[in-house]
Parts: structure tokens; C-alpha cells; sequence
């Protein structure tokens, strides 16, 4: 069910935060069984922007930050790449991408095993 | 895709850089001429590896690198192996020393 829904937000903006702290925003270009990811027109998004991430201690965003430093390569010249699904956290989508009354339906669908 | 210069991100932090040969459904990668880059600061080394086999669990994210465009940020240097280690080194001693800094100071309690 989640694999017909990210189909349908294929094209769109979102922002994959991966199990590492590292968030990457681009246009969604494929998405599979695994809910295996391709972005295209990659890059890598400023941690501060993410206040949920800022309550974590000062050590940690010192760690972070260094993190950050660390994947110059993802603002310059990786355009397009692949995010294996099982290293994905949580997926940020575009507001317009999301119908609840749509979800609720497929969701209910599911669990009566329809 | 084939013989696409890719860079793969590995769970633990490093970055293999090298030619796809092969793939799979598990993100299993083979990689021809492997090397790894090993950045510190503003430095970076590219350590060379030959062929590589990596199992898929341990890959986040595979990028594909553009040949022409330049991969690095002008101001960041390439340097020897040895000096990369030594950078790698300083690093990793100055952030023990916080750490035990931190941990000497717990009885403060910032918070």
C-alpha cells in the first residue's frame, strides 16, 4: 500500500532523513518494493532547519556537523542517487502530496484484509 | 548505469568511490577500481582498493558522480596517504579529549 502511494508522489519534492541524521532533499524519480528511493537534483539539507534536531545535546551537533562536512560531494556533483530503503527514516512530504481522507480509506482497507 | 562512476555511502561513514560492474536487487555493488576518499577538515586522500564486492546492508546511498563537473570544492586539497592517517589521527585525539573533558564535567549538569 505504501509502495502504490510513494508511485504516486513520483515528480514531487520530498526530503529523506536517513537512519545516519543525514537529510537529503530532491525530486522523487523512482521508488520500489523496498521502498528503495531515487532522488533526482539532489541535495544535502541544512540540519538547522529541523528544530527536532536541535533539542539533541551539543555534543552530538558537533558530531553532526562534522557529518556534514564530511559529504562535500553530495552538494556539488551527485545530481541523481539511490537510498536503500532499509537506511531511510522518515520521509518529509510536499503538504499537497497528502490526502488523509485517501490514506485513512487504504489504511482501513488494509487492516479488514481487502 | 553499467560502468557509471559512482560514490557508495557505507552504514559506517565511508565513502567508496569507483566503477558500477554489477548490481543487484539487494544493492549488493561490485565496484571496479575502488578506491576509498578519506576526508578530514579540508583535506582528502583517495585511497586506492581494486575490485570490490559489498553486500547490500551496508550500503546507504549510491550517488552517481558527473565526470565532467568537479567532485570537490576548490578549496579542498588532496593529500599523501600518510599525511590523510596523520590528519585522521589528530582528529580522532581531539575528539577523545572532549570526550573525556565532557565526561569530567558531567557533575556540573548543563542542563
Amino acid at each position: 500500500m505504501f509502495f502504490s502511494y510513494f508511485k504516486e508522489l513520483v515528480g514531487k519534492e520530498v526530503t529523506v532523513e536517513l537512519k545516519n541524521d543525514l537529510a537529503i532533499r530532491g525530486t522523487l524519480h523512482s521508488v520500489d518494493q523496498y521502498l528503495n528511493i531515487k532522488l533526482e537534483n539532489t541535495r544535502v539539507v541544512d540540519q538547522d532547519k529541523y528544530p527536532h534536531m536541535q533539542s539533541i545535546n551539543e555534543l552530538l551537533m558537533l558530531i553532526k556537523q562534522s557529518k556534514t562536512l564530511d559529504f562535500p560531494h553530495l552538494q556539488l556533483s551527485v545530481r541523481n542517487c539511490f537510498i536503500r530503503g532499509s537506511v531511510v527514516r522518515y520521509v518529509l512530504l510536499p503538504q499537497d502530496g497528502v490526502d488523509i481522507d485517501i490514506l485513512h480509506d487504504a489504511t482501513r482497507r488494509e487492516a479488514r484484509g481487502g | 548505469m553499467i560502468a557509471e562512476k559512482l560514490i557508495v555511502l557505507l552504514r559506517d561513514g565511508r565513502k567508496l568511490l569507483g566503477t558500477l560492474c554489477s548490481f543487484d536487487q539487494f544493492a549488493n555493488v561490485v565496484l571496479q577500481g575502488a578506491c576509498e576518499r578519506v576526508i578530514v577538515g579540508e583535506q582528502y586522500c583517495d585511497v586506492p582498493l581494486g575490485l570490490y564486492v559489498i553486500r547490500g546492508e551496508n550500503v546507504v546511498l549510491i550517488g552517481e558522480l558527473d565526470r565532467e563537473k568537479d567532485e570537490l570544492p576548490a578549496h579542498m586539497t588532496c593529500v599523501s596517504e600518510a599525511e590523510i592517517r596523520k590528519a585522521e589521527k589528530a582528529e580522532k585525539e581531539a575528539r577523545d579529549l572532549k570526550g573525556t573533558m565532557r565526561k569530567r564535567m558531567e557533575f556540573l549538569d548543563f542542563d
